[in-house]
């Protein structure tokens, strides 16, 4: 007798089998002891189920389709290192962006691996578990990718061999580091709000898109190849964020405002990181994209709005100081170089000043402001380190307790005044930068009172000296080779020894 | 609002002043003067007379800025955690009002930094 052969599982069963079939409810344990973080953070949710998988991915065509995407990167980044790729490149000066981004971001993504395994265990439905649980290995291959798309450069320029170890211990890192802590540290609702919602759906698109397209402009085919390789995984994660959301909002109306509350505070602190994106793009690439400014107009004001716009039938209003980041598009990126400007002699990455025409383009791109607060002050300091006196600023700075950035950020109706904010908890003072910080602060002091702040670290004896050069050698920096000036900086050297060489033949 | 957490959630607050070995952080700006790009962070005994200050700290800060020279100090203007404050320099920072952590800013009218860009 011949026997009955089983029909193969069509897609959305063998979807099922594979996700929610592999899920069960316990009951030798209660199921809150199992699950024991997915309800304190006030978030009701009546049916998991309700929880939509719009990608439908199970794990074996993720390994399947991800062998294939990184089979296609390893041929790349190997015929990029054995063509040289790096000669290719607009200029020197180009690497200090990918020196910011592998201290800066990458580790960030070894974060978010970190972030979404520990969710990914963390909530009793099946659906969210399994998305997080892909998107933790997602993070994963992205930095290790991540360094083998770089490394290449790590065999030439200076700056680029302790990301891991400057991540942990760097002042101007501790922005990056402190945005994920303070996001990790928090319950799995907020964390997806603040990593999946407000930073993959509302802001990838202000980090990405300019460190791939810089890439891309300057001649970075390593980088730009990662960029192309990681962009479904992104399309995936942005799905997860504004699922999250609109899950949230979907199963208790009770959840809307602490959602907005998450909103605002994430936005806000999420804009925070991104001056280190918006100097990138108007100082450090040598062929420039487009202005921050312009940036901010199309990514958040016109896409922002949209999506503020869809989500306002669920009762949530677009993030508190959406208004006042947007007067910063004209004045952040001009600030923060200057903070970093000022700083050079401790941080992993050259500065410098804009060469004349690129002064012309920021007049251009920047005409109510550039002219008349920023541009005076880079041609006095070009002067200055012409006639052989760079400008360094010999004081730590006073750093804002939430965001961690030295205190450069004025007022925005008052381009020429710090904007300086302060709170009284348990008899200390906390200063902030903003109102938005200001507001993070204080909804949650006892958070933010353990804030290591570097500069107070190094005032503690903490970070290894009470001098700086001994702090700079705990950070594992080459003194005189990864700080300073780009102008006389062994980069610079290298770089113009190739230039002539190539013109010779 | 307290921080919503899954126990007791009180930790220890991580820039006491008895961490500073003696000394209490101070805050200085300059304002109308951002050549130097933002507030500094000073380490300094409370009993540092305030003429001690002014003699042996603000110069160190500040004295690479051109305008430096400049500052008649007869007509500088105060704040001490934001009220007008007028300094007496025989006395401690502490007996002048500073406590840990602190904001001392001060305007230099006339000056207004490089080229007029407030720099």
């Amino acid at each position: 007798m011949a026997e009955k052969r089983k029909k193969k599982l069509g897609i959305k069963q063998r979807y099922s089998m594979l996700t929610r079939g592999l899920g069960w409810d316990t009951t030798y344990q209660d199921m809150d002891k199992v699950f024991p973080y997915d309800n304190y953070e006030g978030i009701i949710i009546h049916d998991w189920e309700g929880w939509e998988d719009p990608f439908r991915l199970t794990m074996d065509a993720y390994w399947k389709f991800q062998s294939e995407k990184e089979k296609k990167l390893y041929a790349v980044i190997d015929s990029f290192a054995q063509n040289n790729g790096h000669l290719g490149i607009t200029d020197a000066r180009y690497v200090n962006a990918l020196k910011l981004f592998l201290t800066g971001v990458s580790p960030l993504e070894y974060q978010a691996a970190r972030g979404f395994t520990h969710v990914g265990r963390h909530f009793r439905g099946v659906g969210p578990r399994v998305a997080c649980q892909m998107q933790a290995i997602d993070e994963l291959r992205h930095v290790q990718t991540q360094i083998h798309s770089m490394s290449h450069y790590n065999k030439y320029f200076d700056g680029l061999h302790s990301a891991p170890h400057m991540h942990d211990r760097v002042w101007y890192l501790s922005v990056p580091k402190s945005f994920f802590d303070d996001a990790r540290t928090a319950g799995p609702f907020e964390f997806l709000t603040s990593i999946s919602f407000a930073f993959e759906y509302v802001l990838t698109n202000l980090l990405f898109v300019p460190f791939m397209s810089g890439a891309a402009f300057n001649g970075d085919m390593a980088t730009v190849t990662f960029g192309f390789s990681a962009q479904s995984d992104e399309a995936r994660h942005m799905t997860l964020g504004l699922e999250v959301i609109k899950f949230m909002l979907e199963q208790d109306e009770r959840n809307i405002p602490i959602v907005q509350r998450w909103m605002d505070k994430w936005f806000w602190r999420g804009t925070r990181m991104l001056a280190l994106v918006a100097m990138m793009m108007d100082y450090m690439l040598p062929k420039r994209v487009m202005s921050w400014r312009e940036a901010w107009d199309i990514y958040f004001t016109e896409a922002g709005g949209a999506l503020f716009a869809d989500l306002a039938r669920y009762g949530i209003k677009p993030p508190k100081y959406a208004d006042i980041a947007t007067k910063e598009a004209e004045h952040i990126s001009h600030q923060a170089w200057h903070i970093f400007y000022n700083y050079t002699h401790a941080a992993a990455f050259h500065t410098w000043v804009p060469e004349k025409d690129e002064l012309d383009w920021l007049s251009e791109k920047y005409p109510n402001t550039f002219d008349k607060y920023y541009r005076p002050r880079l041609e006095y300091l070009d002067k200055e380190e012409k006639a052989g006196r760079r400008f360094y600023n010999d004081t730590l700075p006073m750093l804002c307790q939430v965001c961690q950035i030295p205190m450069g950020f004025t007022d925005m109706d008052d381009p020429t005044t710090i904007s300086f904010e302060v709170s009284e908890y348990k008899d200390d003072k906390y200063h902030t930068c903003s109102l938005g910080c200001k507001d993070i602060f204080d909804y949650e002091p006892a958070k933010y009172v353990q804030a290591w702040l570097p500069v107070h670290q190094i005032y503690q004896g903490n970070c290894g000296g009470a001098e700086i050069p001994d702090v700079l050698k705990w950070y594992n920096f080459n003194l005189g080779a990864d700080n300073m000036e780009y102008n006389g900086s062994p980069d610079q050297k290298l770089w113009d020894e190739w230039q002539a060489h190539r013109k010779k033949a | 609002m307290s921080v919503a957490s899954i126990g007791k959630y009180e930790f220890e607050p991580l820039d006491k002043v008895e961490n500073f070995h003696g000394n209490q952080l101070t805050y200085l700006n300059w304002e109308q003067h951002l050549l130097f790009c933002a507030p500094v962070c000073l380490p300094l005994p409370p009993e540092m007379p305030f003429g001690a200050f002014m003699k042996e700290v603000l110069p160190g800060v500040y004295s690479k800025h051109p305008d430096f020279k400049e500052i008649n100090w007869d007509e500088v203007t105060w704040t001490l955690d934001g009220d007008d404050f007028t300094p007496n320099m025989a006395a401690s920072l502490a007996d002048n009002g500073f406590g840990h952590k602190s904001l001392l800013r001060f305007w230099t009218p006339g000056l207004d930094g490089i080229e007029g860009s407030h720099s």
